[in-house]
């Protein structure tokens, strides 16, 4: 009991770290299965530009400041996936285009279909 | 100003100004206390000696209680001493993150490194196991290979590195940078990680 009150008052100073350091960001809820647009800045020695990338979201992982996403498409016939940090500093805005109905919160199952096969059917509220 | 008295408290990572994600240890630094203070007429030696973490008074013995009293503080559980002679430290002062690291950018920090058991030597001191083709090595993954030369000497040498116990070590780990320090919350943020399990006991030496 008392061990447990002592690593309970441990856990709650990193969160009051963490906190501090997690940024209030004003983006959309997404989760799995959601295709989103993700612009994110470039620093290329000292010019910074946006690249859009838009995906389908895989998983959510993580909490707080390390909470991360990841987003996939095909570029052409090939998958390509991004991990973000849900905090990073590079992200200028996400935006949702559509909300897909799945059943899982990590849809890997995902990255072995193709085609019509590859669909995710929206979400209708 | 002497060094600190810390507990780790746990890993998280925090991104930096230029957008870096940098991987840092969160040690709860401190309020530690003077609780004596040695001279070299007295004790052959400067040093001053620091207290930290609370405990119950019933768990420390009548000597100790009587150690802590002369400082006029209640009962602490670790104590650590700090070599040198500050001259500005009287008994009982409390010594505050915020104060000690101020100017600093870099410290050294030493803690207990976690057990690991009972362990090989490829674990416990970084032999190649089987990558060797020689040195005795022959068909077993991991083994030491040869212990030594055959009828001279007819032993093995003191101090042959074998398998056992391994880890629970003192480890000091010099120049961490300092990532941010939060003076109110006795707080120090360092960059990488720290020898010792979460909620050991850490020395912060500047």
């Amino acid at each position: 009991m008392v061990i447990k009150l002592k690593f309970a008052i441990m856990n709650n100073l990193l969160k009051a770290v963490v906190d501090e350091y997690a940024a209030t960001n004003d983006f959309p809820e997404f989760g799995a299965g959601d295709t989103i647009v993700v612009t994110y800045k470039i620093k290329e020695g000292n010019k910074e530009r946006l690249q859009k990338f838009k995906g389908v979201v895989l998983q959510r992982k993580g909490s707080g400041i390390s909470e991360t996403f990841t987003i996939r498409k095909m570029s052409g016939n090939i998958g390509v996936e991004r991990i973000i940090p849900v905090q990073s500093p590079f992200i200028e805005s996400i935006e949702i285009n559509k909300k897909g109905k799945v059943r899982r919160a990590r849809i890997y199952y995902l990255r072995g279909l193709t085609g019509k096969k590859a669909r995710i059917k929206e979400r209708r509220f | 100003m002497p060094g600190l008295i810390g507990k780790k408290i746990g890993m998280t990572s925090i991104f930096s100004a230029e957008g870096k994600n940098i991987p840092c240890t969160v040690i709860e630094a401190g309020p530690c206390l003077v609780t004596q203070i040695k001279t070299k007429e007295k004790d052959g030696y400067d040093a001053v000696q620091i207290a930290f973490d609370d405990k119950k008074d019933k768990s420390s013995n009548k000597a100790m209680i009587g150690h802590f009293n002369k400082a006029n503080t209640s009962a602490k559980r670790k104590l650590v001493e700090f070599r040198g002679n500050f001259e500005h430290l009287n008994l009982g002062d409390v010594l505050n993150v915020g104060d000690v690291l101020k100017n600093d950018r870099w410290i050294d920090v030493t803690g207990i490194s976690k057990g690991k058991g009972f362990q090989g030597v490829v674990k416990r001191y970084g032999f190649k196991g089987v990558g060797d083709a020689t040195h005795g090595q022959h068909n077993r993954l991991r083994a030491p290979g040869s212990l030594g030369a055959s009828s001279y000497p007819s032993r093995v040498f003191k101090g042959m590195r074998m398998a056992g116990r391994t880890g629970t070590d003192r480890v000091k780990v010099i120049n961490i940078s300092i990532v941010k320090l939060i003076p109110e919350k006795n707080i120090l943020i360092v960059k990488g990680s720290v020898p010792g399990a979460n909620g050991s006991y850490l020395i912060i030496n500047k």
